[in-house]
């Protein structure tokens, strides 16, 4: 079958789709599903490498033990049931019986303990930040994982995710420097989908995994992951049926309406709750006038961040109210609303002592564009435009990727932005941009602003291991409160990345990580 | 005999010449890919959406990054004499192994284009050339100059327009149908389809370049002694163009196309990127983006090398198309 039969197949398959044919769709086996992928993953092994395409393709062959809901309720992954021990202290996990790895070795208990206390604590920042807090991990028998942590935390139960604590197996790694383990080529998971070739530059080719362990699944037989750096000739590739989904930012925000416009593709934003991205405004704290807290809210008042989302993000983002995004946990929008008001602006850096001098400019700041693509420049040119209405004379400061992240790292910075995952909960996504202990100089992503606030500090680790789900909520309301009203980065936007999907697919986006899910029960109709 | 005892000589002073060029090469590369601000580790850490202190100290340790800087320069010059271009910080791949495995697609990608754009840049030229001041010459001359204008990538995405979209007669981008089970024969003609807009994609420039150069000279030529001279033993149009006027008009096109390769190359990063082809510049961009030193060091000693070469080629070509030249060096 060349390209164009295929193609022509795909359409004349999904206009012969009739009406209520959904069940019988469900169990249909078969079918192959072209994704773009981009920037190409320097490996598939997600226990070592966690860049998002790393995670969208190493999601297939890896699981974890749970997967979860929209509303980022626990699913059974490899585990099919858990329990909490009334101190929130003993997890325990039970898996379902039957999971192979690809090399046709069975997956145990052993594998998720050395892979949790293990491989992940050496090569995996983020599951190292919630694995630190277990005091033991036990395998009392080959299906059965006990967790009994040093003390309570709560988002414990949110950590197993395939992103965050994919399952690798120990008698491929354990002994071995696992960052250059020659089977890491073979990335053996325990997913739906095995690797059967990586053309280095054009594609990863997918197979099903005969042996898994959910009996009904894999439906398609292959998904074949391209590699497409140009980002026009992407969206080309959609609108033609050369691949059958993207994700992420494969298609630039502009073009997200011209293929809403064709009837065999599906557009959903849905697929993002575990990640919710934030952005917002980084200020260094520590340098004048950021350092006052009056010219961070007029930062706030200056934007008009609904224009924002509309003018530069074409309408895939929704105006952000504070450090929490609204589709994770513990969100509270009763905070501190910052209207867009020039006035109210102006009004807070006259009050600060900043006068208009010649040509009503108050104060030049060097803005460090993130060099992460086209919106992100367009977006430095909305707030120089913006600023300046108020005096603020943004100079905007181009640089490369590593000039960026070891400069805004080192704090060798004014002004920059940045967008962060919130990972289902506060304690794992959002308190470590703000607390005190978490100002590291040289890492990226943590509380770079260098923003302290005792206070902040004592409620975000309340609410860490607080057990009691309201009582954490009440913390995280109050630290909202505080935080929305000190400003310690302008909060803009919640962007609503899209997936899109040729509607021959069904299943497509079924949990909080989306794209970034195993797709074991992707259809093709 | 003594011909071919020349040439001979001549390539083995530009051996020892390219091992001395190659280590001055790597330290320059060297030099020159550290001076500029950042750091891998913080690349890899900014990518994955978090790091720690422990993540980056292993990072650098393990790509020798945390040791001085003479003693990474010093590593690195003895790995390059021993052909180690080093692992890649991104993939954990020997950068040999890497370049290797894109080498292929570039090399096919830029001599086709090279050669497409050669040979009908060189006979567009002569045809221009002489019918000199003609409608056609003019014609000739607009085309020229607008492929020449064009920007690469405009050109690259206006072809797909046209023959993918519209006309749906190549596929948009890729390096051949994956998955498909071929013949030797059909998959040589499936990857002819594939390569077909990103070769005219890269040639096009050098097209209008070589036919430009090739028509000036041919007009230049024409003008000269002996050309008048063959016309007056009655040679034939043909006999005096192909045996007289080509040879002479042949030296700027060589100088130009050889002094260019190296332009060539680049420009075919941009093609690379716009039809997914996975090439040694497509691999190039990439290592740049992450900050990816061995790789970027080991793609620009091979590019210098291959740079070196087509000048050695072009140096070659001139004794070849102009005995003068190895009158002088007899």
């Amino acid at each position: 079958m060349d390209r164009r039969q295929f193609t022509g197949g795909l359409l004349a398959g999904a206009a012969s789709l009739p009406l209520g044919a959904g069940r019988a769709a469900a169990q249909a086996r078969g079918g192959t599903l072209n994704v773009i992928i981009q920037p190409e993953p320097p490996v598939l092994v997600t226990a070592l490498n966690q860049q998002q395409p790393t995670l969208t393709l190493g999601g297939k062959i890896y699981e974890s033990l749970l997967k979860y809901a929209p509303d980022l309720t626990p699913l059974p992954g490899m585990a099919q049931s858990w329990e909490i021990a009334p101190d929130g202290l003993t997890y325990t996990f039970r898996l379902f019986p039957g999971i192979t790895f690809h090399d046709g070795t069975p997956m145990t208990a052993q594998d998720v303990v050395f892979s949790c206390m293990t491989l992940l604590m050496e090569t995996h920042p983020r599951a190292r930040n919630t694995f630190r807090r277990v005091a033991k991990a036990e395998a009392p028998d080959p299906l059965t994982v006990v967790f009994t942590l040093k003390e309570p935390f709560a988002p414990f139960l949110g950590s197993f995710d395939c992103t965050t604590a994919p399952i690798v197996p120990k008698h491929v790694y354990e002994g071995t420097d696992f960052r250059k383990n020659p089977l890491n080529d073979r990335a053996i998971g325990t997913g739906p989908f095995k690797l059967k070739e990586w053309v280095r530059g054009s594609h990863v080719h997918l197979v099903r995994h005969d042996g898994y362990y959910r009996k009904d699944e894999p439906h398609l037989d292959e998904i074949i992951y391209r590699v497409i750096p140009d980002a026009a000739s992407r969206t080309l590739a959609l609108e033609n049926g050369t691949v059958q989904l993207a994700q992420w930012s494969d298609v630039e925000f502009y073009d997200i309406a011209r293929l809403k416009a064709r009837p065999n593709l599906a557009v959903t934003t849905t697929g993002y709750e575990y990640f919710a991205p934030l952005q917002w405004i980084e200020m260094n704290n520590r340098v004048a006038p950021m350092n006052d807290r009056r010219f961070r809210q007029a930062v706030m008042h200056a934007l008009d961040r609904e224009a924002l989302a509309k003018r530069v993000y074409f309408g895939q983002a929704k105006v952000a109210t504070g450090p929490v995004a609204s589709r994770t946990k513990f969100y509270d929008a009763n905070v501190r609303k910052y209207e867009y008001s020039l006035d109210k602006a102006k009004a807070l850096l006259d009050e600060m002592g900043l006068k208009p001098g010649a040509g009503g400019k108050r104060v030049e700041i060097k803005f460090l564009v993130p060099p992460y693509g086209e919106s992100y420049q367009r977006s430095a040119e909305f707030y120089r435009q913006s600023f300046a209405r108020v005096g603020i004379d943004l100079v905007l400061e181009a640089t490369d990727m590593a000039g960026w992240a070891s400069r805004v790292g080192n704090w060798d910075y004014q002004m920059t932005m940045n967008l962060l995952y919130q990972l289902g909960d506060p304690a794992l996504g959002v308190s470590r941009t703000y607390v005190t202990s978490n100002i590291v100089k040289g890492i990226l992503f943590s509380n770079t602003q260098g923003y302290s606030n005792p206070e902040v500090d004592r409620l975000f680790d309340a609410a860490a291991s607080a057990i009691d789900e309201k009582k954490r909520q009440e913390l995280y309301t109050k630290v909202q409160q505080i935080l929305v009203e000190d400003v310690p980065v302008a909060w803009t936007l919640e962007i609503e990345f899209p997936i899109i999907y040729d509607k021959a697919f069904k299943n497509v986006v079924t949990t909080a990580i989306g794209s970034h899910e195993t797709f074991g029960a992707v259809t093709k109709s | 005999m003594r011909r071919a005892a020349g040439i001979g000589l001549a390539a083995g002073a530009w051996i020892v010449r390219l091992v001395a060029v190659v280590l001055v090469i790597a330290t320059f590369n060297f030099a020159l890919v550290r001076a500029a601000p950042g750091d891998p580790a913080q690349v890899m850490a900014g990518q994955s959406g978090g790091a720690d202190a422990k993540l980056l100290a292993d990072l650098r340790a393990e790509y020798g990054l945390d040791q001085p800087y003479a003693v990474q320069l010093a590593r690195h010059l003895g790995r390059v004499m021993t052909l180690d271009l080093g692992t890649s910080t991104q993939q954990r791949r020997p950068v040999l192994d890497l370049i290797r495995e894109r080498l292929p697609a570039t090399l096919l990608l830029t001599v086709t284009a090279f050669a497409l754009a050669l040979l009908l840049g060189s006979t567009l030229g002569v045809m221009a050339g002489l019918a000199a001041g003609s409608a056609a010459d003019t014609a000739f001359t607009v085309v020229s100059l607008v492929l020449y204008a064009m920007p690469v990538f405009w050109l690259g995405l206006m072809l797909v327009l046209v023959f993918s979209v519209w006309l749906d007669w190549l596929p948009p981008f890729g390096y051949g149908t994956i998955n498909a089970r071929l013949g030797p024969w059909r998959q040589a003609l499936d990857l002819l389809t594939y390569l077909a807009m990103p070769a005219a994609s890269l040639g096009a420039i050098y097209l209008a370049i070589y036919a430009r150069l090739m028509r000036a000279a041919i007009i230049e030529v024409a003008q000269q002694d002996f050309v008048k001279t063959a016309r007056a033993k009655g040679l034939t149009a043909t006999q005096i163009v192909v045996g007289h006027m080509l040879r002479n008009a042949l030296v700027p096109v060589v100088t130009v196309a050889g002094m260019q390769a190296g332009a060539l190359v680049g420009g075919a990063v941009v093609v690379e990127t716009v039809f997914a082809w996975p090439g040694l510049g497509r691999l190039t961009f990439d290592a740049l983006l992450q900050r990816d030193y061995p790789v970027m060091l080991g793609v620009f000693l091979i590019l210098s090398v291959i740079v070196i070469l087509f000048n050695l080629a072009t140096d070659l070509a001139y004794r070849l198309i102009d005995p003068r030249m190895r009158a002088r060096s007899a």
